[in-house]
């Protein structure tokens, strides 16, 4: 389901006043639970747009798709620099694929 | 944060936040920025101010980003030949007066986006931008939306965000700005304005999404789904004249993910084929011009295709080269890149299976089709005083896409900026609305505080999308639609409309879900009456009646206009005029 948090690697951007996925979340739906780490208020209402999953700083947020609609466990991985982005995909026999996006000119 | 410590209690607890503007935008979205950096051009003394209800920064339409301008004009291209192109595929229905207007400032944006930082493919040979189709360009939009909001920001405007706009001010026939709630600490926002703009988009969610499956996927959609209608509801509550609902957006997107087709079909040119591998616009849409068929017979086809018994129906990517199936799914990492990630979740390997294809549930947006608010086009402004328009909530130019809803950006604050310049009076606003709008905003809040229980947005919601999908022409009904479909559907929309004083909501999050049905209820009634009024199929797919199938020119080859009559609380639906400019049949794009 998406957004899925790793718990470990999410420290709530504390620097913050607010976390990075809960300000950029076109939808409202990122905030953080009551031990201060990020979390979806409802799955279903994501739009899937991977804005969190690119601004996290510690890489702690992976988009699933709903399984109902693909399977499991598919990864899309975003490596976020300056003016590229480095995409990883593993499809669900484990075929990877990589992708530069640029994403600004130099 | 927990957003519920910052709940008010009762009325008294809740701060009132008083702005004063000279220019409001609301929606900071592609249209919504333009808009803002165009009027500070024309007067860096102007104070504009943007109300959004997510961030600007990523919000609306290009909030993912996107990997195509559809609407440019390449070297050789005339104005002509893009209204010509533009109204053909619409069936010959669009506001020429406004797409000229449009189309002279369709290039403009797009270039100084590329100047800002957004990096576009060009043809080697010629310098020139690369093509995609006869009017498309290829771009690498993933960052668009941040760059422009950058921009925003350089030129000094004002950026309320998370900021969600509920209703008008007005005083004397005229919008004087506009009221709103803060998502994250539940003030109530006051901004007193000279001129206003709505930019807030379309509505999605009208219909229930056949990807719905109960959990998980509510918001599996093509268009944005935090676009729900704001700014058409705010208009139709106010008395604005509203064009073209009946003209829907139904379209054709990969199947299960409702992803954007053109960036396979027309920047691959993949042929659309039925489960026979017949080729469907070739075979059975020759005479509307095959692959070039106008928009709304290319969203049908694959649908009627499954009424035949010809389901399921593909793009067919088989022939395509491994090259080719690289750089395509890098362009949808531009735009949708959770597409790529579906392809995997399906371990698809498109050299082998071609990419399913199906109709979404139906939008309403006048960026694709024409439906929204009915403008001046000597300056963009709304049928009320004070209020301008642009972007997919402006009626009258289909086929605009992010390129001229850019346009429109600008086209509306060059118009807003002249109206300010003439203004004499200050205004003075009856605080009287205030309060009215106050109790009407945040009854959801006090109900769950002093009744316990309700409805729930989100049930009212899923009441509203049933309703819509099974009696007013969804995708699991093939988008048709009759006369007794369409009043029962409204006879219920009513009902739910007088049912909003039973919403509840546990926090401001779930206080913005319950005016986001608030505000969808209100589009879909009116376009009910839209649907309902126009007893022909002008557009099948987009507007299909199945108890009259066929096209009425000698009523019908007009504008559907509405509004709803404040005095009264009804909607008024009459006709307006096509008045045609570029020469030639309005059916054919050249």
């Amino acid at each position: 389901m998406p957004p899925k948090i790793n718990l470990t690697k999410c420290d709530g951007c504390k620097a913050e006043e607010e976390p990075l996925c809960e300000q950029v979340c076109p939808g409202d739906l990122m905030t953080l639970n009551e031990d201060g780490k990020a979390m979806c208020r409802d799955a279903g209402d994501c739009w899937d747009c991977m804005c969190c999953t690119k601004i996290c700083p510690q890489g702690a947020i992976e988009t699933r798709l709903p399984y109902q609609l693909g399977y499991y466990p598919a990864k899309l991985i975003p490596r976020v620099g300056t003016n590229k982005i480095m995409w990883t995909c593993v499809d669900i026999n484990g075929k990877v694929e990589r992708f530069v996006v640029k994403t600004r000119n130099d | 944060m927990c957003a519920d410590k910052k709940l008010p209690k009762t009325i008294e607890d809740i701060e009132v936040v008083v702005h004063e503007t000279d220019f409001l935008i609301i929606g900071a979205g592609n249209a919504g920025c333009f808009a803002a950096i165009e009027a500070k051009r024309k007067n860096p003394d102007l104070k504009v101010t943007l109300l959004e209800k997510a961030h600007i920064d990523r919000s609306g339409c290009l909030a993912a980003g996107m990997d195509a301008i559809n609407t440019y004009l390449k070297k050789g291209k005339t104005i002509e030949d893009f209204i010509k192109w533009s109204r053909s595929q619409a069936g010959g229905l669009l506001r020429e007066d406004l797409a000229i207007k449009v189309a002279e400032n369709l290039n403009k944006p797009v270039e100084e986006w590329e100047e800002w930082g957004l990096p576009i493919k060009k043809d080697e040979d010629t310098e020139e931008y690369a093509n995609r189709g006869k009017w498309d360009i290829t771009i690498q939009g993933e960052s668009m939306k941040p760059i422009i909001a950058e921009k925003v920001r350089e030129y000094g405007c004002e950026v309320l965000n998370r900021v969600v706009a509920t209703n008008y001010l007005t005083k004397d026939g005229r919008v004087v700005g506009a009221m709103g709630f803060g998502v994250r600490n539940g003030k109530m926002y006051v901004v007193k304005a000279k001129a206003t703009c709505i930019a807030t988009g379309g509505a999605a969610g009208l219909y229930k999404p056949y990807t719905n499956d109960g959990s998980g996927s509510h918001h599996q959609l093509w268009y944005c789904p935090f676009n729900t209608g704001a700014g058409y509801a705010m208009g139709i509550r106010a008395g604005a004249e509203m064009t073209t609902f009946e003209m829907r957006w139904c379209a054709t997107r990969t199947k299960d993910f409702n992803g954007p087709i053109d960036t396979i079909s027309v920047g691959y040119g993949t042929p659309m084929i039925n489960a026979k591998g017949e080729k469907i616009l070739q075979k059975r849409y020759a005479d509307m011009g095959g692959d070039a068929a106008p928009r709304f017979i290319r969203a049908n086809a694959p649908m009627e295709e499954w009424m035949e018994g010809r389901g399921p129906c593909f793009v067919d990517t088989r022939e395509m080269s491994d090259e080719d199936i690289k750089q395509m799914k890098t362009d949808y990492l531009n735009e949708r890149p959770s597409y790529v990630l579906f392809l995997a979740a399906r371990g698809q390997d498109l050299k082998k299976e071609p990419i399913e294809i199906y109709g979404n549930d139906p939008y309403i947006v006048g960026g694709h089709t024409a439906s929204g608010y009915w403008l001046n086009s000597e300056d963009w402004s709304t049928t009320i005083p004070g209020l301008f328009a642009c972007g997919d909530v402006a009626g009258g130019v289909p086929n605009k896409f992010v390129g001229g809803c850019a346009a429109e950006g600008l086209l509306a604050a060059r118009g807003a900026v002249e109206y300010i310049a003439k203004l004499e009076d200050d205004i003075e606003i009856d605080e009287s609305q205030i309060e009215a709008e106050k109790e009407r905003v945040y009854a959801p809040l006090f109900r769950m505080i002093n009744e316990g229980e309700g409805i729930k947005p989100k049930e009212m919601e899923e009441r509203m999308q049933r309703l819509m999908d099974e009696y007013a022409g969804g995708v699991h009904q093939f988008f048709r639609m009759s006369e007794e479909q369409l009043q029962y559907a409204l006879k219920h929309i009513k009902i739910l409309q007088d049912q909003v004083k039973y919403l509840v909501a546990n926090d401001l999050h779930e206080l913005m879900s319950a005016h986001e049905v608030i505000d969808r209820l209100d589009v879909a009634e009116v376009l009910i009456y839209h649907l309902m009024y126009r007893k022909e199929t002008r557009w099948p797919g987009w507007q299909t009646r199945t108890d009259y199938p066929e096209k009425n020119d000698q009523e019908f080859d007009c504008f559907v206009n509405s509004r709803k009559n404040p005095e009264t609380g009804k909607i008024e639906v009459f006709t307006r005029e096509y008045k045609q400019i570029v020469p030639g049949d309005r059916l054919k794009p050249n």
